[in-house]
């Protein structure tokens, strides 16, 4: 029995498909993230109320409602630029995306003014005691996923803005949006740990 | 007394710190499970192995056999089945006497007469405190001997000035870790009177290895005598012994008094061990170097030459100071 | 039997290696490769030179420990060894070649042309690559607690708070932490890429239960990766905050807690040993069913059982806590669930058992290495479950009785696979076959002297001797037993050195392998050795296990029975 039967055929049947790689890359990339967040998240559960000396999270949070409801609501903005882009819908694709930046840097400013409200008249650092240690290192760590995506983003919007963008780059996109509705999730979670049960 | 402790610590396994020549309730527990574990796994082991073994001489290939390949077999759920169900039996099993034994040592009653001793690792010694009987030493441990009629274990609540240590002394009980900022307990009952020798068990640095246990296992009445001469403040007058009155104010003008503590003078540092009965002890620095005056005075004059890491410095004294402050410790019984 | 399969001869005429470049092209090329084959082979290359490393470091060591009382090494530069050798067999040998031998096989068995982010595959190696220079950098530039030029002395699992600035002054530290970082990143980086392309390469008919195991078994490594390593990747962003922003995770002055770092080591520690095993029980499920001449037994089990022990391993992680004191409700749940992994572990060893029994087995070289395995990770297993015993574990944890286990495990098990692959898949790699008188006296050195070395190391451990002193008194009857266990290192290394031998001059001087040489039934045995750039030149699409099986007996086809 020699080359009776061969395993090579031509290849591209159209029943043969799997899922796009950049979507499960990105979902991988995700789990992984996903379990650095845990990691922080839980020293910052097991350290509530376990620093030596002040100040205490009641004494110096504040809701950051705002905020949070840009940066939600950029996870809505950018659904919808893959939406338009989908349906090729370039200016819609370009003003979601804008709508997106913008929201994302909004967001990262009353960060920035938190950070700074604590750190020169509460007196907050890093070094302070072990509330400034896991607050500022889990917000801070959620903040630069934010500045990551942020820039991707707007390097999407400026192709976007220059007519780069098309509809074969749907699927990135999508991929780019997944990675931003993490970033919010991951806020979620947050905002729940830091602001609700650590105060 | 020195001369009897020595030689019941040499136990009988080959080696003074075997964990199957238990001394103790725990370390006897443990010996009981470690029996029963070492049977099971050993049966496993004759029984996969020789398995093992039988297929690969039965079914090797000889020279001159058939080309055919063997008939393929892809499984079978039955067999498969059935070693799924007979591990998971033996882990049960086996499960359940662990729990036995983690309940019988870590979750019983504290007897009322249970000696209360707290243990502080330090790099690279130990500390040891009895707060009932107003005791403090390092080194080198005391404990009763406890009659099984009438118990008397000794409880080590434990905690580290720095890093991480672990106290074990295989004969007496299983290894506990020394964890700054965290309590821990743990309890032994030595059964004989002997030394029982140990090492710190987790790595603390550079000289974790030199970091040895020592439990003296003394007869009521013995350990009573040793609570009592303990409990004496030093010696602080040496009549007739001009080289150790020296020695004294030296000591107590150096900054030997920063790190050390000598109970009935002004030395009161916590950063070294107590000196306060130094000469009680039969070895230096936790247990490598045996404790006479020529050890002693070479210890001082450099520690880093015999223990080469220790934190304590040396005090560039001069010969003449080292003979005195010698005589001085040697002196502190 | 004898039967080959020369459709692809017919395909492919290219030359695969450039003859007669000038070097600096050469260099250049690889350099800048993003060929899934390369990047596989130089993974492969560097861990071998830093498993020399890492064995050199072993022997000085053994040398240290062979007497009592020896001044061989000062305690300082002992630390500094035990605390080298285990970072870098870990992170810088089992890693990497583990990565190397996926990154070369994956695309290969699943019928793909490259992995699916190749750009990112050579990032990982790269950044790896660098993470283990950086790591040695330290014997120059580090200045740590005695001046400068000293290694990190935190032991490999680093525990807090001797870590802190206040205990390990200077930098030496800092590139532990910064190597094991970096190395993370990159093994994120290769995990994300094997598990992408397994998912999303496949050759057109390979669904997922007709996949082999050892793409199945990637599979579920990369999962562990990703859940495994960010934790460290995690602890280490912490403890790089503590030493250089003054933060206080792990400061125990503070109120920081040292068992914290505990747990998030060993969260990673644990899965990490699972992630080392796996790719060599993949390597034994391709290896043993070859040599015995059968399918692998129970393959659905086996791919369960894989999964099993990624999710267990997941449960596990405080079985190296016992002494800690977690308490009796913690003590009693990490016993049950550590004892658990004994059920989907042993149905790997009994489906292995059942597909050599009734087979042929030929005891070529792979087949020697995994027989070995096969012995050496039952008494490691077994040794695995006196320690997940908590009682009895207050006695072993951290004595010589748990590093004879993991070496059992380390060396004995995965290094076996390791040499076990490396003498199946060379014919592939270089077209040449090894020379097997050579790796008969490989087998031979190396195992005799993995026994004297590890069998004999668990007895000191029963009688109490601690792991990492440098030294120990010579009273206490384990003279005689560190002796034997240091002189078995020897042999280890003089196997070692027959080994690398053995893959060069065969290089040069092996016979000529064929596409075929162990007749076996999966993909890569059905393009040239060594294979072309592009591995296949027209997709192939499969429609069983075992493909190659199906063409060589059309009559019995496996197909029929999944
Ligand atoms: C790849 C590496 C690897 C693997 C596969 C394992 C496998 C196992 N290990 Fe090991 N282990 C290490 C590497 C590994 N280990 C390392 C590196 C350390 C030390 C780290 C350090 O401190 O530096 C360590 C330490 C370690 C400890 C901590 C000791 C201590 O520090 O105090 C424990 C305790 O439970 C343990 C247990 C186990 C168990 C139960 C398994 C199980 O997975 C074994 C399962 C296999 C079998 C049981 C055999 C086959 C099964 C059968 C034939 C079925 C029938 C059997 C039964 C029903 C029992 N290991
Ligand atoms: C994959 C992992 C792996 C491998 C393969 C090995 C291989 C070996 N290990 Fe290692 N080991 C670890 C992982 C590994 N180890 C880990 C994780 C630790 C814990 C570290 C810690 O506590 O922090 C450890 C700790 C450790 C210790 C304990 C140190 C201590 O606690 O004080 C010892 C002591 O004997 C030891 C010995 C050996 C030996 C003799 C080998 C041999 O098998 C090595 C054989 C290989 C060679 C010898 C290479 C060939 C060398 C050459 C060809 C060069 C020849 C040149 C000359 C001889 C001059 N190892
Ligand atoms: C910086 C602190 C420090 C100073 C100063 C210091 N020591 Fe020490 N000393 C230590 C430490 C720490 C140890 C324990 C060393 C070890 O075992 O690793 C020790 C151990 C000893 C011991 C052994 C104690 C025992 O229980 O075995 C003696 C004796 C001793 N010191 C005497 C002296 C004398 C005398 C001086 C002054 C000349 C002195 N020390 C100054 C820190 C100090
Ligand atoms: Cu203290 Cu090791
Ligand atoms: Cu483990």
């Amino acid at each position: 029995m020699s080359t009776s039967s061969i395993p090579i055929a031509a290849a591209g049947s159209p029943s043969w498909k799997l899922p796009y790689r950049g979507t499960i890359g990105m979902l991988c990339l995700i789990i992984a993230e996903a379990a650095i967040f845990i990691i922080f998240v839980v020293a910052y559960l097991f350290y509530i109320g376990k620093s030596l000396s002040g100040p205490t999270p009641a004494q110096v949070l504040e809701l950051p409602i705002f905020g949070t409801i840009c940066l939600l609501s950029s996870s809505f903005t950018v659904h919808m630029a893959v939406v338009a882009l989908r349906k090729n819908n370039r200016s819609g694709t370009t003003m979601w995306l804008g709508a997106t930046v913008l929201l994302g840097g909004i967001f990262m400013l009353t960060t920035a003014q938190e950070w700074h409200h604590l750190i020169y008249e509460k007196g907050l650092t890093i070094r302070t005691n072990l509330f400034g240690t896991t607050y500022y290192s889990l917000v801070g760590l959620h903040a630069s996923h934010v500045i990551v995506g942020l820039l991707l983003l707007t390097l999407t919007f400026y192709f976007s803005l220059t007519g780069r963008l098309h509809e074969e780059h749907e699927k990135k996109l999508d991929v780019l949006s997944l990675y931003w509705h993490f970033v919010d999730a991951v806020w979620v979670v947050v905002f729940t740990v830091v602001y609700v049960l650590g105060r | 007394m020195s001369s009897l402790h020595v030689t019941a610590a040499t136990g009988t396994l080959f080696s003074p710190t075997s964990i199957f020549d238990p001394a103790g309730t725990p370390s006897h527990s443990i010996f009981g499970l470690s029996m029963l574990i070492l049977g099971v796994t050993f049966a496993i082991f004759l029984i996969v192995g020789g398995l093992l073994l039988y297929a690969l001489l039965r079914y090797r290939v000889h020279p001159g056999d058939s080309e055919r390949e063997p008939p393929q077999i892809y499984g079978s759920t039955q067999i498969e089945l059935s070693w799924t169900v007979i591990p998971i039996l033996i882990v049960v099993m086996l499960f359940l006497t662990t729990t036995r034994v983690i309940l019988g040592t870590e979750s019983i009653p504290k007897p009322k007469q249970a000696l209360d001793v707290t243990v502080i690792g330090h790099q690279f010694w130990w500390e040891y405190r009895y707060p009932g009987l107003g005791v403090a030493t390092a080194n080198e441990l005391h404990i009763p001997v406890s009659d099984p009629s009438q118990p008397t274990p000794a409880y080590l609540t434990m905690s580290s000035a720095d890093v991480a240590h672990s106290f074990w002394v295989p004969r007496l009980a299983g290894k506990m870790d020394v964890i700054p900022n965290r309590v821990n307990v743990m309890w032994m009952d030595p059964k004989e009177p002997g030394l029982y020798l140990g090492q710190c068990a987790q790595y603390c640095g550079t000289q974790h290895a030199k970091m040895l246990l020592r439990v003296y296992a003394d007869s009521p009445a013995d350990f009573a005598k040793w609570v009592e001469q303990q409990k004496q403040p030093a010696v602080t007058s040496f009549p007739g012994n001009a080289a150790a009155t020296e020695g004294q104010r030296v000591f107590l003008h150096s900054a030997c008094i920063n790190c050390h503590a000598v109970a009935g003078t002004v030395a009161n540092g916590r950063f070294g061990p107590d000196l306060t009965h130094l000469a009680s002890r039969e070895t230096l620095a936790s247990g490598p170097i045996p404790n006479n005056a020529e050890n002693l005075r070479k210890w001082i004059e450099d520690p880093n030459a015999m223990k080469p890491g220790s934190l304590m410095p040396a005090m560039h004294l001069n010969d003449h100071e080292l003979d005195v402050i010698t005589a001085y410790l040697t002196q502190l019984h | 039997m004898a039967t080959t399969t020369p459709i692809m001869e017919v395909i492919d005429e290219t030359e695969a290696t450039g003859h007669g470049r000038p070097p600096v092209s050469v260099i250049y090329d690889w350099i800048t490769t993003v060929d899934h084959k390369k990047i596989g082979l130089m993974y492969i290359f560097y861990a071998l030179f830093f498993l020399v490393v890492g064995g050199f470091e072993a022997i000085l060591m053994r040398i240290q420990l062979a007497v009592p009382n020896n001044h061989f090494l000062s305690p300082q530069v002992f630390n500094q060894l035990f605390t080298m050798h285990g970072t870098t067999m870990v992170f810088f040998v089992g890693m990497p070649i583990l990565f190397g031998f996926g990154n070369y096989l994956i695309p290969l068995m699943i019928g793909a042309r490259d992995m699916a982010f190749p750009r990112l595959n050579a990032f990982s190696f790269w950044i790896s690559a660098f993470a283990g220079l950086l790591l040695y950098y330290s014997y120059i530039g580090a200045s740590g607690l005695y001046a400068a030029g000293s290694a990190p002395d935190v032991g490999w699992f680093a525990y807090a708070p001797l870590t802190a600035k206040v205990f390990s002054p200077g930098h030496s530290t800092d590139y532990w932490t910064l190597g094991i970082f970096l190395s993370g990143v990159g093994s994120i980086g290769t995990a994300l890429n094997i598990v992408t392309t397994i998912l999303c390469m496949r050759c057109e008919g390979m669904k997922l239960n007709r996949m082999p195991l050892l793409p199945w078994i990637y599979l579920v490594m990369g999962g562990l990766v990703f859940v495994a390593v960010s934790p460290l990747t995690a602890a280490q962003i912490m403890l790089t905050l503590d030493r250089y922003l003054g933060s206080h995770f792990f400061d125990t002055q503070a109120g920081g807690s040292a068992v914290l770092w505990m747990h998030f080591f060993w969260i990673f520690g644990h899965p990490e040993v699972y992630v080392l095993v796996l790719p060599a029980f993949a390597f034994m499920n391709e290896i043993i069913p070859v040599f015995s001449r059968k399918a692998i037994f129970g393959y659905p089990a086996m791919v369960a059982a894989s999964v099993g022990i990624g999710f267990i391993s997941l449960g596990v992680w405080a079985h190296h806590m016992f002494t800690v004191g977690l308490g009796p409700a913690g003590n009693t749940f990490f016993v049950f669930s550590t004892m658990v992994i004994s059920v989907p572990t042993g149905i790997k060893i009994f489906n292995w058992l059942a597909t050599i029994w009734g087979g042929k087995i030929i005891l070529a070289p792979p087949m020697m290495f995994s027989v070995g395995f096969l012995f050496q990770f039952l008494i490691a297993g077994l040794t695995g479950i006196m320690l997940s015993a908590a009682p009895f574990d207050w006695q072993l944890g951290n004595s010589y009785f748990v590093v004879a286990h993991f070496h059992y495990v380390l060396v004995g098990a995965i290094l076996f696979a390791i040499f076990a692959a490396f003498y199946y898949w060379y014919p592939k790699v270089t077209g040449r076959m090894m020379n097997v008188k050579l790796a008969h006296w490989h087998f031979w050195l190396f195992i005799v002297g993995f026994h004297l070395t590890f069998d004999f190391m668990h007895i000191p451990g029963l009688l109490g001797m601690p792991r990492r002193i440098y030294t120990y008194e010579a009273d206490r009857g384990w003279e005689i037993l560190n002796l034997i266990v240091s002189s078995g290192a020897i042999f280890q290394a003089a196997g070692t050195l027959v080994f690398v031998y053995n893959l060069v001059s065969s290089y040069f001087k092996g016979e000529n392998a064929g596409h075929d040489p162990w007749d076996a039934w999966t993909l890569e045995w059905s393009i040239p050795s060594p294979p072309p750039s592009y591995n296949f030149a027209i997709e192939p699409v499969v429609s069983s296990r075992r493909p190659l099986w199906d063409i060589k007996h059309p009559e019995d086809q496996d197909s029929e029975y999944e």
